[in-house]
C-alpha cells in the first residue's frame, strides 16, 4: 500500500491514506441503544449557521475544499457517452483557469465522477490520467429491490468496467421492519462483491421514518465493512438534510471510537448553494474534526452545486457579482 | 496565509461583526448620558464609564442617580400613571406595538451595542436577546389589548420600581416593562451599572415611538441607587432581578411597606441526563445551559447529573466538545463563549473554582485572549453534594457534575438545594422524563432541552430562587392587583371576663397537630370569656414548638399532595357534610364568642366556601402555552408546599374555613393559628376533621398569640408560604422575617377583608406555583 500524505495532491482515494474499515460483528445492543432526539438534533443544527461562519478569502478556500469534495454526479436516463465525456472535462476543470490562478488554486478537481454502470467505461476513458476516480450507483439503484443476485452481479460489472467507487442502495424495508441482522447480511454480500472498489452505503434516510433508524442504520452498514455512508439517492422525495447528516455524523464518529476506523460521509441531494455547502463543511467540522475534511472522508453528491460556488468565486476575485453564463457547463 | 495554505488548514478565520454603527450612536449622544426622566435627558454628571469587558475600553460615562433625580422620575411616573392606564387596553397595545416594531427596526444596533457593552457573543445578542426583547413587547401589546376583557377584575399597580441585572441587560427590561405598560403602570427602570447602554437606547426607542413622558423612566447607577428606588414611598411595586442576596435584602427593605414584590433570583439548576437519552443531543443542550452568556445566566444548568452507567462515556464525549468551544472577541461571529462582565466577577469565578479541592477540574484547552475579562469553559467531575460548588452558584462558565443510580436518587440529588429556579430533564423514555418533571422543585423544566425562552411561558422560581413568574398569563399577576379599595383592619379583641364554666362537663381544647390532639409544649392556656363575661373555655398556647412539631408533621403529609383533585374533593365534602351535621352546636360556639348573631349564617357560607373548594379541587387547570416550538409548555398548577396561615380574627369558622379549604383543595398541607379572640370554633372544628377522612399532619391548628406565632412562622426555613389576616398588624414582621428562606408571604397591611364575600379565587392563586414544563416532541 502506498502512502501519500494530504497536502501533496488535492484529491486522493481513499486507500492510500486510512486503512479500509473492515467491519465488525453486528452488536444489536449498540445498534438498539443508538438514539436520535429529533428536536434538538433541529435546534442543533438550526443554530449552527449562526455560530460559524467564514469570510473573504477563508470563505474562498472552503469553497474550493468543497469543489475537491464533490462527486460530481449525472444519474438520468438520457445520458450519454458525449454528455458523460462533458461532464469528466468538468470534473478536471470545475474552475474557470483564470479564477484557479487568480485563486492559487490551480489544478483543482472534483472528488469524483459519479454515474450509473452504463456510463462507466466513458467516464473512465474521459478522466484517463486525471486521478479522479470514477463511482458507479449500484445495486437496482435508487429502489434497490432487482433480484439479490443481480444486485451482486451489478456491482461486479461495474468494477470491471472500472468504477473504484461503488454506492449501493441498501434495502429499506430491512429498517422498517428493524430486521438488523438482514441488513447487516445484505451490506457484507455488499462490500465483498466491492472487492478492493470502495463502497458508499446509500441509506436512502428520506424513506426510513425516523431520525432514530438513520442512526441504527448508519452503525449495521459501518459494522458490515462500508467505507461511506451516504444519505440518498437524489431521487428520494426528501434528500440530504442537516439533521439527517448530524445522525450520521455522529454514528461515524460513535464508530472511530469504538474501532479506531474513519468512515467517510456523503451527503447526497439538495445541496445546491454555495452558503449550504459552508454550513455542511462547518457541521462536519465541528462534529468529526478536520481529519473528515477531506475527499477521502467526504463528498458531496451534488450536480448544480458547482455552478453556484464558481459564481461565488468569481465574486471574490472581482468583486462583482457573478452571472452564470460566464462559466463553462459541465 | 493564503487561500492554499486555508484549504489545508480550514481554519475559520475572523469574522467581525461591524461595530461601526453602534460607536456612533454613542458618539452622537455625546458619548456621556443623563437619565432619561419624563420623557427627558437630565444633563449627564459623567461619574462612572461603562466599559466594554472583552477589551477595556471605556463606551461611555454614565451619571449616578442623586435622590432628587429618584423623587424626579419617581413623580413624573405618578404622574403619568392615571392617563397611561385610562389610555386603554387597546391604546397601550399601540404604543407597545409601536416600541417592537422599532426594536425590529434597529435590532443590529441593539445586538452590536449589547456585545460591546455586555461581552457576550454577537450571535447570542443577535440570535436570541434581541428578538427574545422584540417578541415580548409584541406578545405584551396583545396582553395590553385583552386586558379588558380578560382581566376584567385586576387594574394596575400603580408606579414600579425595577431592577435589572447585567448579564441580560435588553431582554431583561423587555421582560419587565412589556408586563408593567401592557397593564397600565408605568415604570421607573435602573439597568445595572455595568451595561446600561442598550436602556439608554431603549429610551431613545421610546422617544420615537411617541411613548407619553413619564411611563418609562431610566436611571442609571449603582446598588445605591438601586436602594434608593426599593426605599422610596411612592412606589407602588419592586421588581428585582439578580442575586439571592440581594433578594434577601430588598425582601427585608420593603417589609411592611405595602409594596408588592417580586424577586428573580439565582439558581443552581439540575441537568438530568439518564443512561437511555441522546447522549450526543444532551451534550449540546449542555453547551446551551451552561456555556450559553458564558455561564452568567440564573437558569444555566451548572449542576450536571448523569446515571452512573453512561457517566465515563458522557465525561468523555463532554471533554471533546468543551475542545471545539470558541472563546474570545464576541463581535466575532464564530465565537461562542465571550467576555466575562467585569474583573470583579471574574476573580470571584476564579476564586471559587480554586477553592474546590474535590473532584477532578477540566479546562478546555482553548486560545485566551491577552485582554479582557475571559473565564475558560470549565467542568468539575465527582462531586457530592455536599461539596461547596454543588451547592454555590458560581454564574460563570463553570459546570459542576455528579452521577446518579436511580430516577428517585436523581430527584432527590436535583431537589437537595435551596434554589428552585430550573432543570433539564434528558431521556428518551416518555414515561420517565413525564415522570420526574412534576418531582422537580423549578419553576421552568426543560425535556430534552435548556434554556429555552418564550414571552408566552412563565419564567421565574421556586425556594430561594425568588417568587412571581415573567410572561404568560401567569406573569400578569405580578403587575396587578384586584380592583377596589380595601378598608383599614382595626383590632379584633374578645371579651374579658371571670367565672365559672357553663358546661356541665370540663371540655379541654388543644392543638390539632399531625391529625392528633396535643396538648401544647408551654403548658398554657388562655381563657376565654363570652360578652357577658361568662368562661367559654380554655384554649392552649402555642409556642413555637408546636409550631416546629405542626411543620414536621405537614411536611410528613406530602402524600396528600400526590393525591388527585377528585379525591381531595371529596374529603372536602365530608368536611362540608360533617359541619353541617354540627351546624346548629357551630352557630352557637360562634355567637357565644363573638357575642353577636351571625353564626348560623357563617356556619352556612363556611360550608358554601367548603363546596367551593372541592369544585376547584379538579378544575383550576393550567394552561398549554403557545411556544414557538413543534411542541408545547405545559403551565401546570402544583401546590406551594407547606402553608402556615393567621387565620382572620373576625370570622372565627368562616375566615379558617376560607383560609384551609382553597390551600387545602390544591394539595398543600397547612397550618393555621386560629382567631386569636375566638379561637373555640377552632378546636371544634378538628372534631369535624378527624371524622372526615382528612389525613394527619394536612391540616394542622395552632391557637393562641399571633404576634407569637408570626415571627417563628415567617422564620422556620421549612415552610413554603406564610399568609396573615390577623387584625394583629404583623404584616411588617411576616415579611422581614420570611427573607431567611424567601418564603412566599401574603399578608393584609392591616387592611380588612369581608369574609362574606368569596375570596376563593385569590386564596386558589395564592395556593399553588406555576411550573412550565417545556415538552419539545417529533420524531
Amino acid at each position: 500500500m502506498t502512502t501519500t500524505t494530504l497536502s501533496d495532491t488535492t484529491h486522493q482515494l481513499p486507500q492510500t491514506i486510512e486503512p479500509r474499515n473492515p467491519g465488525m460483528p453486528l452488536d444489536l445492543d449498540w445498534v438498539r441503544r443508538a438514539q436520535a432526539n429529533t428536536s434538538a438534533i433541529e435546534r442543533r443544527v438550526a443554530a449552527l449557521p449562526g455560530r460559524r461562519s467564514v469570510k473573504k478569502d477563508y470563505q474562498a478556500a472552503w469553497l474550493c475544499k468543497a469543489i475537491s469534495c464533490i462527486d460530481l454526479t449525472t444519474l438520468s436516463g438520457d445520458d450519454t457517452p458525449g454528455r458523460v465525456t462533458r461532464l469528466c472535462a468538468k470534473a478536471r476543470q470545475p474552475v474557470r483557469p483564470d479564477l484557479l490562478a487568480a485563486l492559487g488554486m490551480e489544478g483543482l478537481t472534483v472528488g469524483a465522477v459519479c454515474v450509473y454502470h452504463e456510463m462507466v467505461a466513458p467516464a473512465v476513458a474521459a478522466l484517463q490520467g486525471s486521478g479522479i476516480p470514477v463511482a458507479a450507483v449500484s445495486t437496482g439503484f435508487p429502489a434497490g429491490l432487482s433480484p439479490f443476485n443481480l444486485r451482486l452481479a451489478e456491482i461486479g460489472a461495474s468494477v470491471e468496467a472500472g468504477a473504484e467507487e461503488i454506492d449501493i442502495v441498501i434495502s429499506r424495508r430491512h429498517v422498517l421492519t428493524g430486521d438488523w441482522q438482514a441488513l447487516y447480511d445484505e451490506m457484507r454480500a455488499f462490500r465483498d462483491a466491492c472487492g478492493d472498489a470502495h463502497v458508499k452505503a446509500i441509506l436512502a434516510t428520506g424513506e426510513l421514518g425516523s431520525l432514530r433508524n438513520v442512526a441504527r442504520a448508519s452503525l449495521v452498514c459501518m459494522m458490515a465493512g462500508a467505507d461511506f455512508i451516504k444519505t440518498s439517492t437524489g431521487k428520494e422525495s426528501v434528500n440530504a438534510t442537516l439533521p439527517v447528516t448530524l445522525v450520521m455524523i455522529r454514528a461515524i464518529r460513535d464508530y472511530f471510537e469504538r474501532t479506531g476506523y474513519r468512515i467517510g460521509y456523503k451527503p447526497a441531494g439538495g445541496i445546491s448553494k454555495a452558503k449550504d455547502a459552508l454550513t455542511y463543511l462547518s457541521l462536519i467540522k465541528e462534529e468529526l474534526g478536520h481529519r473528515w475534511l477531506q475527499p477521502d472522508l467526504f463528498r458531496f453528491g451534488a450536480s448544480s452545486l458547482l455552478g453556484d460556488i464558481e459564481r461565488q468565486l468569481e465574486h471574490h476575485v472581482t468583486g462583482h457579482y457573478s452571472a452564470s453564463y460566464r462559466h463553462p457547463i459541465g | 496565509m493564503t487561500i492554499k495554505d486555508i484549504f489545508q488548514s480550514m481554519d475559520y478565520g475572523p469574522a467581525p461583526e461591524n461595530a461601526g454603527d453602534a460607536l456612533a450612536w454613542i458618539i452622537d449622544q455625546g458619548a456621556r448620558f443623563g437619565h432619561f426622566i419624563n420623557g427627558d435627558w437630565t444633563v449627564p454628571s459623567d461619574d462612572f464609564p461603562s466599559l466594554n469587558p472583552a477589551n477595556g475600553e471605556t463606551l461611555a460615562k454614565l451619571s449616578q442617580a442623586t435622590p432628587d433625580d429618584i423623587d424626579a422620575a419617581v413623580a413624573a411616573a405618578r404622574k403619568a400613571q392615571t392617563p397611561w392606564a385610562k389610555l386603554g387596553g387597546h391604546g397601550r397595545a399601540r404604543h407597545l406595538y409601536a416600541i417592537a416594531r422599532l426594536l425590529q427596526k434597529h435590532a443590529r444596533l441593539f445586538a452590536v451595542l449589547e456585545t460591546l457593552d455586555n461581552g457576550k457573543p454577537i450571535r447570542e445578542s443577535r440570535d436570541i436577546d434581541v428578538p427574545l426583547a422584540q417578541r415580548h413587547f409584541y406578545y405584551h401589546a396583545g396582553m395590553a389589548e385583552l386586558m379588558e376583557s380578560e382581566c376584567p377584575d385586576r387594574e394596575a399597580l400603580g408606579v414600579c420600581g425595577q431592577i435589572i441585572p447585567w448579564n441580560f441587560p435588553l431582554l431583561m427590561l423587555a421582560w419587565k416593562i412589556a408586563p408593567a405598560l401592557a397593564m397600565g403602570n408605568t415604570v421607573v427602570l435602573k439597568p445595572a451599572e455595568q451595561t446600561s447602554l442598550t436602556a439608554l437606547l431603549f429610551a431613545d426607542i421610546c422617544q420615537q415611538a411617541g411613548l407619553p413622558k413619564g411611563v418609562v423612566n431610566i436611571v442609571t447607577g449603582d446598588g445605591t441607587v438601586g436602594e434608593m428606588i426599593v426605599a422610596h414611598e411612592g412606589i407602588d411595586k419592586i421588581a428585582f432581578t439578580g442575586s439571592t442576596e440581594v433578594g434577601r435584602k430588598i425582601r427585608a427593605a420593603t417589609a411592611g411597606s405595602g409594596k408588592a414584590l417580586t424577586l428573580e433570583l439565582g439558581g443552581k439548576s439540575p441537568f438530568i441526563v439518564f443512561e437511555d437519552a441522546d447522549i450526543d443531543s444532551a451534550i449540546e443542550g449542555l453547551v446551551d445551559a451552561i456555556w450559553f452568556n458564558q455561564g452568567e445566566v440564573c437558569c444555566a444548568g451548572s449542576r450536571l447529573l448523569v446515571q452512573e452507567g453512561i457517566a465515563e462515556r458522557f465525561h468523555r464525549k463532554l471533554k471533546a466538545r468543551m475542545a471545539n468551544l470558541r472563546l474570545g472577541n464576541p463581535l466575532d461571529k464564530c465565537i461562542d463563549v465571550g467576555a466575562v462582565i467585569d474583573a470583579t466577577q471574574l476573580s470571584r469565578v476564579a476564586e471559587m473554582v480554586e477553592s474546590c479541592t474535590e473532584g477532578e477540574t477540566y479546562r478546555a484547552n482553548l486560545e485566551m485572549p491577552a485582554e479582557g475579562h475571559f473565564y475558560p469553559p470549565t467542568l468539575i467531575t465527582g462531586l457530592s453534594p455536599s461539596s461547596r460548588l454543588m451547592q454555590e452558584e458560581i454564574f460563570g462558565p463553570v459546570l459542576v457534575s455528579a452521577t446518579f443510580r436511580t430516577p428517585a436518587e436523581a430527584v432527590a440529588l436535583a431537589n437537595n438545594t435551596r434554589y428552585g429556579l430550573a432543570a433539564s430533564v434528558w431521556s428518551e423514555n416518555i414515561n420517565l422524563a413525564l415522570g420526574i418533571a412534576p418531582q422537580l422543585v423549578a419553576g421552568v423544566v426543560w425535556i430534552n432541552g435548556s434554556n429555552m425562552f418564550d414571552a408566552a411561558a412563565g419564567f421565574g422560581g421556586l425556594r430561594e430562587s425568588g417568587y412571581g413568574r415573567e410572561g404568560g398569563w401567569e406573569g400578569l399577576a405580578a403587575y396587578t392587583k384586584p380592583k377596589g379599595k380595601a378598608k383599614p383592619l382595626a383590632p379584633v379583641a374578645g371579651f374579658k371576663g371571670k367565672g365559672a364554666s357553663e358546661d356541665a362537663l370540663d371540655r379541654t381544647a388543644k392543638l390539632y397537630i399531625g391529625g392528633k390532639q396535643a396538648r401544647p409544649d408551654g403548658g398554657y392556656s388562655r381563657a376565654i370569656y363570652g360578652r357577658s363575661g361568662n368562661l367559654l373555655g380554655q384554649a392552649p398556647l402555642a409556642n413555637r414548638k408546636d409550631l416546629r412539631n405542626a411543620v414536621e408533621a405537614a411536611r410528613g403529609a406530602k402524600g396528600w399532595s400526590g393525591m388527585s383533585g377528585h379525591q381531595r374533593a371529596q374529603v372536602l365534602y365530608y368536611i362540608a357534610e360533617n359541619l353541617s351535621a354540627r351546624e346548629g352546636e357551630f352557630a352557637h360556639r360562634i355567637n357565644a364568642m363573638t357575642g353577636g348573631r351571625s353564626g348560623a349564617k357563617e356556619v352556612e357560607t363556611s360550608i358554601r366556601r367548603l363546596f367551593a373548594a372541592a369544585a376547584w379541587a379538579d378544575k383550576y387547570d393550567g394552561h398549554i402555552h403557545g411556544v414557538p416550538i413543534r411542541g408545547v409548555a405545559l403551565a401546570q398548577k402544583e401546590p406551594v408546599g407547606v402553608i402556615a396561615a393567621l387565620c382572620p380574627d373576625d370570622a372565627p369558622l368562616l375566615g379558617l374555613v376560607s383560609v384551609m379549604a382553597p390551600a387545602v383543595a390544591m394539595g398543600n398541607r397547612v397550618i393555621l393559628a386560629a382567631s386569636e379572640p375566638f379561637p373555640l370554633a377552632a378546636t371544634d372544628f378538628y372534631q369535624v376533621l378527624e371524622t372526615s377522612d382528612v389525613p394527619g399532619g394536612v391540616v394542622n391548628i395552632l391557637t393562641g398569640a399571633h404576634k407569637d406565632l408570626a415571627a417563628p412562622m415567617a422564620g422556620h426555613l421549612d415552610i413554603d408560604a406564610v399568609w396573615s389576616f390577623s387584625s394583629t398588624d404583623l404584616s411588617a414582621e411576616i415579611e422581614r422575617e420570611s427573607a431567611g428562606n424567601l418564603k412566599r408571604t401574603w399578608v393584609n397591611n392591616a387592611m380588612a377583608r369581608d369574609w362574606s364575600e368569596d375570596h376563593t379565587r385569590s386564596f386558589l392563586e395564592a395556593s399553588t406555583e406555576v411550573k412550565n414544563i417545556w415538552i419539545p416532541y417529533g420524531e
